[in-house]
């Protein structure tokens, strides 16, 4: 009971936070054009530009190949595993979430092989360690934990994953059924409502924010197409 | 008063990162804005004493008229990636000169007041209080940015610390710390036309001293018109032209090209300046006002092209801010833009760049060249960053790259790049620009521009290099001062229109 009424909670806070992020990035205005150039001059340019930050770290990549190496094992790793995890909230299973089953196992090792990258870059380069603050070391073990607890489920002590479907299930569907009592599996949902909780007042937002980063989606075309703001509009009425 | 003596770094074969030194540039101070000169700029001229809330009151509007502000204060996750990537770490290694420290001078205060996390746990997230301390560093390491944008192509979000930067210099100046260099040359320009101060008199005797030399040098009347109704082309270039060595080499160059072409073509005396520093304190206001004399002087004149000289700053706001703040460029459709873009001829981009417009006359046969009369140069050439990263010339994205090396092999038969990872996209700053070209900040100059001189330094052993080409006003001023105490020789400084003045063929 106490873990229905807690990943309610974390779902509202989650949706929620994003939500008003989202609709605040979007609200805001662009009043001028700073594409980092060269930069697409169409939007479907753009929609390339962006693609290739979000799955293969471009800039990254050009930047620093063992944060990329690291980063990208991380985030590689969770998508595969979250994909996994969608078999615990959809019946019948979608047949892709089948397909990325076996693989999604072995994600999880990326996940934490990656995630132990970036902590120890934290501890070990010294223009690193300068700049991260607690948060970014207590967020790095955070997912490591979750990480881990999860392998424990998978490689050592199984759950009973048909009671947590059901747990699940019943969450989505309002009616609440038991939790597998195992420990490992009440660490590893505690943590992840934590990270759901947090996820968009801490710098998590980089996921959503990395979409509305003027720098990567703007049209570099500001020869042709005159770009205003209803801010900056307002001044020419003035002269 | 003489800056403070320092050392000059030592060139080295590598671009080498540095460990950290904490501190170490804190002493920095660029000087402070006179009353006078804050006065005519609407700012306060001493800290006021309720500087705190001004500050916060100010972020907050920022934060609510710039979506970069907002989205790239909350999306740094600390990773790293930038911190080598500043000239100005490289060349001080103080910490606070990375980028992602630079702009966490500025985080640590939008978390404590502006974001859940860092009203509950500040010590957590690296939340602060905004205190004077604080303040008086965003003075010294604000003033340490050229607003080059190297760091933005490297952040995975493209977190850009240049807009930390402008916003911190727009918040310092309502608190009542402005920097005397930046807003000294603001109000000249706006009092005056141009940053140097320059009267329109003054303009016209040097215009008709250069006349003379040419005529003089070449035996041909090459002029260089002023406020002539009705001529084709209104050119717009930074004023160092009209007087610095080497920029007034690559004035008589532009004289050049247009004689050769047969365009008709004027300065203005009322907009005798292309470079704006309103870019450089973040003011959108400041900046238009600037950029407003031009639209004036394009419709009194009646031109019909708007051409931009040698100057990096100048063509970022040319080509990706003019239109937005006065309408010189295309597809607007409200009675403003649409009285001066009816104007325009659509044949043209509007605004045109010089090496796009001299390129386009090479390769059309418009003007003839001959290359063999620069054989005694072995030239390279630096990217400067706002053409580079926040710019483009031509049609291609990218063309900011290809279009001046194609200029210049066109007029000349010896050229080097420097090495991959310095030029194009990643190319390092002079260390000068982003309104640190004044005398107070040396420091700051020498040692910013250490990785261009390394990079620099090796083609001039392996190649010979004699002669660096440039396209920017300010890294013209900064690289006779700065290059010397590397050891080179500030003869090897010049435009790229120096080049192609001395190559055009004039019958
Ligand atoms: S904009 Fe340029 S000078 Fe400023 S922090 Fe980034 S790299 Fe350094
Ligand atoms: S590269 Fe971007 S996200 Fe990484 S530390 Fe620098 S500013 Fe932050």
């Amino acid at each position: 009971m106490i873990y229905a009424g807690l990943f309610y909670i974390a779902t509202v806070l989650l949706v929620v936070g994003l939500i008003y992020k989202i609709f605040d990035y979007s609200r805001t205005p662009a009043p001028l054009l700073i594409p980092t150039t060269p930069a697409p001059t169409t939007k479907p340019g753009v929609v390339y530009r962006m693609a290739k930050e979000v799955v293969v770290f471009e800039s990254l990549f050009k930047s620093n190949k063992w944060i990329w190496v690291f980063g990208w094992l991380f985030h590689f790793g969770l998508f595969l595993v979250l994909a996994r995890h969608l078999r615990y909230f959809t019946q019948p299973v979608w047949f892709w979430v089948d397909i990325v089953q076996p693989f999604g196992k072995y994600a999880s090792i990326m996940m934490v092989i990656g995630l132990a990258g970036l902590l120890a870059r934290r501890f070990l380069v010294d223009r690193v360690r300068y700049i991260s603050t607690p948060s970014d070391y207590l967020i790095l073990v955070l997912l490591l934990a979750i990480g881990a607890s999860g392998m424990v489920m998978t490689f050592v002590a199984h759950t009973d994953i048909i009671s947590l479907k059901e747990f699940f299930m019943g969450l989505m569907y309002f009616d609440i059924q038991p939790l597998p009592q195992d420990p490992p599996l009440l660490v590893h949902l505690a943590l992840v409502a934590t990270l759901m909780v947090i996820f968009p007042i801490s710098k998590l937002l980089h996921a959503p924010g990395v979409f509305f980063s003027p720098t990567r989606n703007q049209v570099d075309n500001p020869r042709e197409h005159r770009h205003v703001a209803a801010w900056a509009a307002r001044l020419e009425r003035n002269n | 008063m003489a800056a403070a003596d320092f050392d000059i770094p030592e060139l080295k074969d590598d671009i080498e990162v540095p460990k950290l030194r904490e501190g170490v540039m804190a002493h920095v101070k660029t000087f402070p804005a006179p009353k006078a000169v804050q006065d005519f700029m609407g700012y306060p001229h001493e800290l006021v004493e309720d500087w705190k809330e001004r500050a916060i009151e100010k972020m907050g509007d920022l934060l609510g008229k710039y979506r970069s502000l907002k989205v790239f204060l909350d999306a740094c996750v600390h990773c790293g990636a930038c911190t080598d990537k500043c000239h100005y770490y490289l060349g001080t290694s103080d910490p606070k000169n990375m980028p992602v420290a630079r702009q966490d001078l500025m985080r640590q205060v939008y978390r404590r007041y502006f974001t859940p996390a860092g009203k509950l746990f500040p010590k957590l997230v690296g939340a602060k209080d905004l205190t004077k301390d604080i303040l008086d560093e965003w003075y010294s390491y604000y003033h340490q940015c050229s607003e080059c944008r190297r760091c933005s192509v490297f952040c995975p979000y493209g977190i850009d610390t240049a807009e930390i930067t402008m916003a911190g210099r727009e918040i310092l100046n309502h608190v009542g710390i402005g920097q005397k260099y930046s807003n000294e040359i603001l109000g000249k320009v706006q009092k005056i036309g141009n940053n140097l101060g320059l009267p329109g008199p003054a303009l016209e005797d040097t215009l008709a001293g250069l006349e003379e030399d040419i005529e003089a040098d070449t035996g041909v009347p090459v002029k260089l018109p002023m406020d002539v109704k009705g001529a084709e082309v209104l050119l717009i270039t930074p004023s160092a032209d009209f007087f610095s060595e080497p920029h007034v080499e690559s004035l008589i160059g532009y004289a050049k090209v247009f004689h050769a072409a047969g365009i008709s073509w004027t300065l203005s005396s009322y907009a005798s300046e292309a470079g704006n520093f309103g870019l450089f304190n973040g003011n959108y206001e400041t900046m238009r006002n600037v950029a407003m004399r031009i639209r004036d002087a394009a419709l009194e004149l009646g031109a019909k092209r708007i051409v931009v000289g040698e100057c990096g700053h100048a063509w970022r706001v040319a080509y990706s801010f003019w239109n937005t703040l006065t309408g010189i460029g295309y597809g607007g459709d409200d009675p403003f833009s649409i009285e001066l873009q009816k104007q325009l001829d659509p044949s043209y981009p509007q605004p045109q760049h010089i090496c796009e417009l001299t390129n386009d006359l090479i390769k059309q046969g418009k003007i003839q060249v001959d290359p063999s009369v620069n054989d005694e140069f072995v030239v390279t050439y630096h990217d400067s960053c706002n053409v580079a990263r926040a710019s483009r010339m031509g049609t291609e994205p990218g063309g900011q790259f290809e279009i001046p090396r194609e200029l210049i092999k066109a007029v000349v038969n010896n050229y080097h790049d420097m090495a991959d990872g310095t030029i194009r996209e990643a190319t390092f700053c002079c260390g000068g620009g982003g309104g640190l070209l004044t005398d107070d900040l040396m420091e700051v100059r020498v040692k910013g521009a250490l990785p261009r001189a390394t990079a620099l330094n090796n083609v001039v052993k392996e190649h010979q290099v004699n002669f660096l080409a440039l396209i920017c006003a300010i890294c013209k001023a900064q690289f006779t001062k700065v290059l010397p105490k590397y050891g080179f020789d500030m003869s090897m400084v010049g435009g790229v229109h120096q080049l192609v003045g001395r190559a055009v063929k004039l019958d």
